[in-house]
């Protein structure tokens, strides 16, 4: 019972912390950045755990976001230089990252705690066992237990995610809607490209342990997306992100318990099947008016 | 794969000698049939990269997961023409998710792709895990299609794998002139009269058929390399469509034999990763040492042109001395160039070594002098600055302060014709806008005799 | 708002202004000054440079030679003093945002980071909104007005920021009758403050009824001057003639080759 409390409180956090970056990625155009550096942050893991052999949270949060900055700079590097479309650049550089990654954990399977399918679906139903300890030192099981390690992950990411966007909304709405006018505005539009990867290369990296390096590509996008379709402003777009990202959790979690299915691929699903009961509903209310309007 | 070593053991090299020997029937046949996926793949890949859709490959490769799943479950069989029918439909459904969401809702193209990627890879997961928890035979290879495993391929899908890939690189060559043009432009191909959407279909099932018979040999997730790297190496080599799809499924082709063996070689290894790192690794080669586009060729080329402009800086700056002094001294000190345009002496000094060794100046204890052949050339470069001035100041109407700046540039490019060109367009060619005169005497006769 | 030094400096004076796209020149040795107070039209056929004239002065696309000044000192130094009004073809207009929100964005180049508008901010684009005759609509999304509207919103937006120098990327492109009497109303009324406008413009037959001065552009400056002096026959004819071949060949050719680079190093 406890376990399921624990599962359920990460893939929450993990799901809202994603649709938070999300809402900024779908609106800067940058799903695809998305996706990539998701997939690339599985090389900044594995390689931080054979460097320094720990899973300290700071060490697996530098790893990752050197890794998800450097595939940023190198997909824009290579767009530059090598006069490769922006997307085509993108796809070389994540590939080839991800493959390294994917490579040196079936090399080093012994001795990371890793295999190809948690890369693939996360391990969400296991995160109560792995927990955080206060105190005790060097034995693991002494001092006082506080909760699984991924929980405590992805609730740090979480809280650095939302107090960006609190305090630097009005930056990050300005960049968003539109770079060029944020520019004349003597914004650094640089900067706030690389701080927009770097959220998403912490969220990611939290999210690993729970969804795996492809389903958390479905939490960025896809709950954005269903509340890019009906919100106004970007508030209502952060919020309702959110709630859409809550209701597949919920969704998800009973259709995994039912079908006896991951319980990560579920929550992906269920987004998914909720933006497209949106569009549905939206291509019928369409549809609707067009009706009236010629009625009339 | 514990205690990963750089020697390998000797049984490597036994089972490398076994897997050449192809003692075994299948590996020759596994072989063919990845080098033919590659190049398929690649040339496939190609026209979708030209028609602006680099990352449709992956998209498409993540949306068979589902139909492979949903086959197995229908079918419980994994004969491979089920698996591939299955997963052709999916395929396909993502193929037109991806058209539909731009075109009828606020989706932008780009989101529109990772969702339709990740919404269609949660499904294939969740059947899988669903179908992994059911009591039925023959699963248990299900999963090996995520990152591909040359090893796990069954005779039907190698021969699968060839009849798929055959087809593909015939319609290509068959339909190649089409394909082409509605990849250049697809208005002009409709002016023409080409049913563009039926090509395009057709082409949308060629890259859909590719991507899915790939699954078994590279995996769902990596799919993507193999149809946008090939074609993303190759462009750096030709500038000709027909010379980059061959170059690309060359690559495609290569990059395969490698994967394949290490497959092999060590069979817990999934190949997909192996394929794509080797991809990776031609595509920086050609980026740095492409014959013409390559950075490395690109670089030489500036360095060349940076030696060229300050060789003939120098060699203008000693006419204008000579005109200075009216052309009676004829010997001038480093320091007498240096008045005249500031650079380090060391960069002076080495370019005048180079100048020395043309025949263009001669450099004594007097100092240096420029020779009849230098004199010729520093001419003519004073003679196309001066009229490049005069054709800014009569023509874009700049005044003299602004010429001089941009003619100190165009001065090391302007071609004979050029200059003949101009000569002819200007009213006046006898003196440069700052009153210098225009020395014209070697080259007056093809201006056409003014002078 | 009123700048002692701006007696002596012009509010916007271009030096040897070069721009590219790829390898093209698009504009090879814009040099002009403009005077205070006045209306100022850019015009020239299309693709001759004019927005990216626009852009490369605003530091929003790279320049390759020269320089804009702006009262004698660099862009960084008074950014807040120029509003930039873009074209409407480069807004997203599905983003969720509404009409009151853009307005205050004009605000935002003033505030801190951690700072929330303030009070007088919000006063300040009522004002703006009031102005263009949108307070009705300030709670609208942007994707629910006209084509005219959405030109007033970005006008009220740049009003907000309260510059002294408005630069606008087509602003009477595509709009109704009434929005344009409106703009020509906010014209005078900012010139009656001693502010300063500049317009790419593509109608010819109002250029001489609405602006006070022309720059004709194509790839290169043409002429720059009061309405009177320089819109005649024979600066037309050159701007809507074509361009010198030689010039654009060449510079195309030193773009390509990097020569302007190579010559700078040494």
């Amino acid at each position: 019972m406890i376990n399921d409390i624990w599962i359920l409180a990460t893939a929450s956090l993990v799901a809202a912390a994603c649709a938070l970056v999300g809402v900024f990625l779908i609106l800067r155009r940058q799903a695809l950045m998305g996706d990539a550096i998701s997939h690339s942050v599985l090389l900044g893991i594995v390689l931080a755990y054979l460097i320094t052999d720990s899973r300290a949270l700071p060490i697996m949060l530098g790893g990752a976001v050197i890794i998800g900055l450097l595939t940023a700079w190198l997909s824009d590097t290579l767009n530059r230089v090598g006069k490769l479309q922006n997307d085509a650049s993108i796809g070389i550089v994540f590939t080839l990252f991800f493959a390294i990654g994917v490579i040196l954990v079936s090399l080093y399977a012994g001795q990371i705690d890793l295999d190809q399918e948690c890369v693939l679906y996360g391990e969400i139903a296991f995160i109560p066992f792995d927990t955080l300890h206060i105190g005790g030192g060097k034995n693991l099981d002494d001092g006082f237990e506080i909760g699984p390690r991924a929980f405590w992950a992805i609730a740090v990411v979480f809280i650095i995610v939302l107090i960006s966007i609190i305090v630097a909304f009005n930056r990050l709405q300005t960049v968003a809607f539109h770079p060029k006018l944020a520019l004349s505005l003597g914004i650094n539009i640089v900067f706030w490209h690389y701080f927009l990867m770097t959220l998403v290369s912490m969220t990611t990296v939290a999210s690993f342990d729970a969804v795996g390096a492809i389903l958390v590509v479905a939490l960025l996008v896809i709950p954005a997306s269903s509340a890019y379709l009906i919100a106004k402003s970007l508030k209502a777009m952060l919020w309702s992100a959110v709630a859409y990202s809550q209701a597949s959790v919920a969704i998800g979690y009973t259709l995994a318990y039912q079908l006896d299915s991951s319980i990560s691929a579920s929550i992906a699903v269920s987004a998914g099947i909720l933006l497209c009961l949106t569009v549905a509903l939206l291509e019928i209310k369409k549809q609707r008016q067009r009706a009236t309007a010629t009625a009339q | 794969m514990e205690g990963f070593s750089l020697f390998p053991p000797p049984s490597f090299w036994e089972n490398w000698l076994h897997f050449w020997r192809f003692e075994d029937m299948n590996v020759l046949w596994v072989l063919m049939g990845s080098v033919l996926l590659g190049m398929s793949a690649s040339v496939i890949g190609g026209f979708a990269f030209l028609r602006k859709r680099a990352l449709i490959g992956d998209a498409l490769a993540h949306a068979a997961l589902p139909g492979v799943m949903m086959a197995f479950l229908l079918f419980q069989t994994r004969d491979p023409l089920i698996i591939f029918i299955g997963a052709l439909c999916s395929s396909f459904l993502g193929f037109f998710l991806i058209d539909w969401l731009p075109k009828n809702t606020k989706i932008k193209a780009d989101a529109a792709l990772a969702i339709t990627l990740s919404f269609f890879f949660a499904i294939g997961l969740m059947l899988l895990s669903f179908i992994q928890g059911m009591d039925v035979n023959n699963k248990s290879g299900l999963d090996k299609i995520l990152f591909g495993q040359a090893a796990a391929m069954t005779e039907g899908d190698i021969k699968l794998l060839g009849y798929v890939t055959i087809f593909i690189l015939i319609t290509v060559v068959l339909f190649f002139q089409k394909f082409r043009l509605i990849a250049f432009n697809q208005a002009y191909a409709r002016t023409l009269g080409i049913a563009v959407n039926r090509y395009e279909l057709l082409l949308a099932l060629l890259i859909v058929m590719s991507v899915v018979v790939g699954l078994q040999l590279v995996g769902v997730v990596l799919m993507a390399a193999i149809l946008l790297t090939p074609i993303a190496a190759a462009r750096y080599w030709s500038n000709q469509l027909a010379h980059i799809l061959i170059i690309a499924s060359l690559l495609g082709a290569l990059s395969a034999l490698i994967s394949t063996q290490i497959s092999y070689l060590a069979p817990a290894m999934p190949t997909g990763p192996w394929m794509v790192v080797s991809l990776s690794v031609l595509f920086i080669l050609s980026l740095l040492f492409a014959p013409q586009k390559g950075l490395i060729k690109q670089h030489l080329n500036y360095k060349r042109l940076r030696q060229k402009v300050a060789e003939e800086n120098i060699l203008r700056t000693l006419y204008k001395l000579h005109e200075r002094h009216q052309f009676s001294r004829h010997h001038f000190t480093q320091a007498d160039i240096q008045s005249f345009r500031s650079m380090p002496s060391s960069c002076l000094q080495s370019t005048l070594k180079k100048l020395n060794r043309q025949g263009l100046v001669q450099s004594s204890s007097q100092g240096t002098t420029l020779t009849q052949a230098g004199l010729k050339k520093a001419t003519q470069l004073t003679r196309r600055h001066r009229l490049w001035e005069n054709y800014l100041n009569e023509q874009a109407q700049l005044s003299p302060e602004q010429v001089h700046q941009h003619a100190e540039r165009i001065e090391h490019i302007l071609t004979d014709a050029q200059e003949v060109q101009l000569q002819q367009e200007l009213r006046n060619s006898q003196q440069d806008p700052h009153g210098n005169q225009i020395p014209g005497a070697t080259l007056s006769k093809e201006g056409g005799g003014k002078n | 708002m009123t700048n002692t030094h701006s007696k002596k400096f012009p509010p916007l004076s271009v030096n040897n202004l070069s721009m590219r796209y790829h390898h093209k020149p698009v504009l090879t040795d814009v040099s002009f000054e403009i005077p205070e107070g006045k209306t100022i039209a850019i015009v020239g056929p299309n693709g001759a440079g004019k927005s990216t004239l626009l852009k490369g002065i605003m530091g929003l696309e790279p320049i390759m030679d020269g320089e804009a000044r702006f009262f004698g000192e660099p862009l960084t130094h008074k950014r807040l003093a120029i509003a930039y009004v873009p074209q409407r073809e480069e807004i997203d207009w599905d983003f969720p945002i509404n009409v009151f929100d853009v307005v205050l964005m004009g605000r935002h180049g003033q505030l801190k980071l951690w700072q929330r508008p303030s009070a007088i901010d919000r006063e300040i684009a009522q004002h703006a909104l009031e102005d263009l005759g949108m307070w009705d609509y300030k709670d609208r999304q942007i994707s629910e007005l006209s084509g005219g509207q959405q030109q007033r919103v970005f006008l009220a937006r740049a009003l907000a920021q309260k510059a002294s120098l408005y630069l606008m990327d087509e602003p009477f492109a595509g709009v109704d009758v009434s929005t344009e009497k409106t703009i020509i109303e906010l014209f005078k009324t900012l010139k009656a403050q001693g502010k300063t406008i500049i317009c790419v413009h593509h109608d010819l037959n109002t250029v001489g009824e609405y602006f006070d001065w022309i720059i004709f552009i194509n790839a290169r400056l043409i002429a720059a001057g009061p309405v009177h002096t320089v819109l005649t026959k024979e600066n037309l004819n050159k701007t809507y003639g074509g361009r010198l071949s030689l010039l654009n060949d060449l510079t195309e050719t030193m773009y390509r080759t990097q020569l302007n680079k190579a010559h700078d190093q040494e």
